[in-house]
């Protein structure tokens, strides 16, 4: 029998759960365990400068690996600096485990020195959330943490750690459990085979079908699923913004992402389509467009782990409830026995079709005649220079479409950005948790001169912990896509959207031991890609591109209409 | 879209600390509204049981229970209102009476098998049962206008027959 501390439990209840790296931040409640922290040698902590960054570099740890992402910081401003954070991963269904410090038990209610009700403050935006009352209990929360934010529809999970819980003179009984239960949680493990095989002969039935798959496929590690399925019935497909690399984006069968800012080709072949199999998405609003309008003809099978995004935006024929991969693989062996076939006459019509409408956009775009780049060609040119291979995380706003729309993604897990809640200053931690866990891979952060600024302090945790990670700033000097709505919607009123007294960021990334190369010029990019990835391979290069700041993103669909309600650039609608 | 009603929906709960935040929190941030909500623990320690009542169309009520039921502490749930149920809610209701009153109000509070149980020299206190719209009617009958005070401790619920919600 083993006698540790609260401290000493914790830490070694978070190595008992698989945990390599915390991301964190040390104060007063929390010394007891950053002393435990410091006498081991397991786990690694990250020491960031800002505890929003912590929960972001755990968060795109969790979205790289699929496990969840583990921060530990102190009361008060420590644990709301995290809120951001927490919400961006809720929003996202990405694993996430937030250990906060709090305040003794005796001081709670007493509005105590950095007390904060943290568990009343991050309620709205957790899947679950503990308090430990008795040390004791620790290596269970521990699990039980685990266990609820890395299964079902994944989400963060919030410990709330008294100081007097972690005493280090005060030992207890260590005791990980080998299972978790818990009586009020379960969720499904298989879709209902009834369900199923409705779907099956909707499937079979289609002549206008195509598959609009997000973010839920990659969460359920099940792209190769959703590409056999593919193979299996030859149907066009759709990624949302999430599911960007669940089915590859250099695939014939592929029409781009769908919603807002997606492609000519997807919303129309969804707006005509007579059957749309969604998986693992949840038709939000910036996918649909006016829901009233939505797809008329279409007949909807939704499969989902969470019964709470079925119908709730867009009512489904068909629901299904279950795990992705599960009902994949049980939908395939139906089909695979099926004794009618799908209808290949219509498919190869539908076919001919979506080729017809691929052409009229086609994703295209006039560069300018002097050297000032537009961004979309900065992606192409990193898309390139990457061979496709690299993990890219964004920032929020035109950068963002930009990325997701020239960046062909072939694999899952490799396009990483905050999509539900949209949340500027993501992407670098978020890239600094990925290189850290893949450090021979290239890791580039896609932002903006905007975005970036929200946690660029973390340029000094990147020099502490020798983080090679490369920062791709689109530099148009204002923030596009609020201009972009103003230029729509405002007449061209700039209201507040100037970045004015932008620093020298080359300056200011030396300033940190980084590296720093300006671009302002279309002849000097090769060079500068080139010098990023490879005579700076282990450095942290701050690439800065100038780009022209007039331009918008397109395609992008006309509010309050249908799926297929576009402007295709400034002045054509279809 | 279908019309709205009122739903009872019934929840067994984790007996912990926060669980009913949870739950009132999450009327709160999704827009939905409370009419009733009362809770208390059952005979099994470890779960409470918490009977509210809301307003909505079926597919926002639809939405409400599978929101609860994503909540972790949320062991089951049951909208009594989707089968035959019974349903009672307590009132006691300080009445002014005087003279001529105290014999009307008494005959009232036994037509609607309520009981005083208390009694001042010029107020009844009585304890009344029943469905919400027993509980208003009742309030009819006696004329709003004596009316003093009234307590009501939301609708509880359960449903009729074999059914039953528990572990």
């Amino acid at each position: 029998m083993e006698l540790l501390s609260g401290g000493d439990m914790l830490v070694r209840a978070l190595h008992d759960a698989g945990v390599e790296y915390i991301y964190g931040y040390p104060g007063g409640s929390l010394l007891h365990v950053y002393d435990a922290v410091y006498k081991q040698s397991h786990i690694k902590h990250v020491l960031v400068r800002h505890e929003q960054a912590a929960a972001h570099m755990a968060d795109g740890f969790a979205r790289a690996t699929g496990k969840a992402g583990v921060v530990m910081v102190t009361s008060g401003p420590g644990a709301t600096n995290t809120i951001t954070g927490i919400a961006t991963a809720q929003t996202d269904s990405i694993p996430m485990v937030v250990i906060c410090g709090q305040v003794p038990s005796h001081l709670i209610g007493d509005d105590a020195f950095q007390e904060t009700d943290m568990l009343g403050i991050s309620r709205p935006i957790v899947k679950h959330s503990f308090r430990v009352t008795d040390p004791v209990d620790i290596p269970e929360i521990i699990a039980k943490a685990f266990h609820i934010a890395e299964t079902g529809r994944p989400g963060p999970v919030v410990i709330d750690l008294p100081k007097d819980m972690t005493m280090p003179n005060e030992r207890f009984e260590y005791n990980y459990p080998k299972k978790v239960k818990i009586r009020s949680y379960s969720p499904p493990q298989r879709g209902h085979s009834g369900q199923i095989k409705k779907a099956v002969d909707m499937i079979m039935e289609a002549k206008r079908p195509i598959i609009y798959s997000g973010g839920g496929v990659i969460l359920d590690k099940s792209s190769d699923k959703l590409r056999e399925l593919v193979d299996l019935l030859g149907f066009p497909v759709t990624n949302t913004l999430m599911g960007l690399g669940a089915f590859p984006g250099t695939d014939e069968r592929f029409l781009g992402m769908l919603g807002m800012h997606g492609t000519y080709e997807a919303n129309v072949t969804m707006h005509h389509s007579d059957l749309i199999i969604a998986i693992g998405a949840r038709f939000d609003d910036r996918v649909t467009n006016a829901t009233s309008k939505f797809c008329p003809d279409a007949k909807i099978i939704h499969i989902d782990i969470d019964p709470s995004s079925i119908s709730k935006t867009i009512t489904a024929d068909v629901p299904i409830v279950g795990p992705v991969g599960s009902v994949l693989d049980d939908m395939m062996a139906l089909i695979k026995t099926s004794e009618t076939q799908v209808d290949a006459e219509a498919l190869a019509s539908w076919w001919k079709q979506i080729n017809e409408w691929r052409p009229r956009h086609g994703m295209r775009f006039e560069k300018n005649d002097d050297g000032l780049m537009k961004p979309q060609e900065v992606i192409q040119a990193m898309y390139e220079a990457t061979q496709g291979k690299a993990y890219v995380t964004s920032d929020v706003g035109q950068h963002q479409m930009f990325a997701a729309q020239y960046y062909k993604f072939d694999e899952p897990n490799k396009w990483i950005n905050s999509g539900g809640l949209g949340t500027m200053g993501f992407g670098f931690p978020a890239a600094m948790g990925i290189k850290m866990n893949f450090p021979k891979e290239m890791v580039v952060c896609v932002t903006g001169e905007g975005s970036i600024q929200m946690n660029i302090q973390e340029l000094s945790t990147c020099l502490q912990y020798g983080i090679p990670v490369k920062i791709l700033c689109l530099n148009n000097g204002s923030l596009g896509m609020v201009r972009q709505w103003q230029d729509m919607n405002y007449e061209g009123r700039h209201s507040h959207s100037y970045m004015e007294s932008l620093p020298d960021f080359v300056k200011l990334v030396e300033s940190y031991g980084h590296v720093g190369i300006r671009v302002t010029d279309r002849d000097e990019l090769p060079q500068a890609l080139e010098d990023t990835f490879n005579k700076y391979n282990d450095r942290l290069v701050f690439l800065d591109v100038k780009v022209d700041e007039k331009e918008h993103v397109y395609p992008m669909q006309v509010p309050l209409g249908t799926m297929r309600d576009m402007w295709l650039n400034k002045t054509e609608r279809t | 879209m279908s019309q709205s009603q009122r739903h009872i929906i019934s929840i067994l709960l984790e007996n912990e600390p926060g669980a009913l935040s949870r739950v009132v929190g999450l009327f709160a941030q999704r827009g939905y509204n409370i009419e009733t909500l009362t809770v208390a623990p059952t005979e099994d320690e470890s779960l409470s049981r918490l009977t509210m009542t809301t307003i909505g169309n079926e597919s926002k009520v639809e939405q409400i229970t599978k929101q609860l039921n994503r909540l972790i502490e949320v062991v089951k749930l049951v909208n009594l209102t989707e089968g035959p149920h019974i349903e009672r809610e307590l009132m006691l209701i300080k009445v002014k009476a005087v003279g001529a009153q105290r014999a009307e109000i008494k005959r009232t509070a036994d037509v609607f098998r309520g009981q005083i149980v208390d009694i001042s020299s010029s107020v009844y206190t009585v304890q009344l049962t029943g469905t919400s719209d027993k509980l208003a009617a009742f309030i009819e009958a006696i004329g709003p206008s004596c009316v003093l005070e009234t307590v009501r401790t939301g609708v509880s619920g359960i449903s009729r027959g074999e059914k039953v919600l528990s572990l």
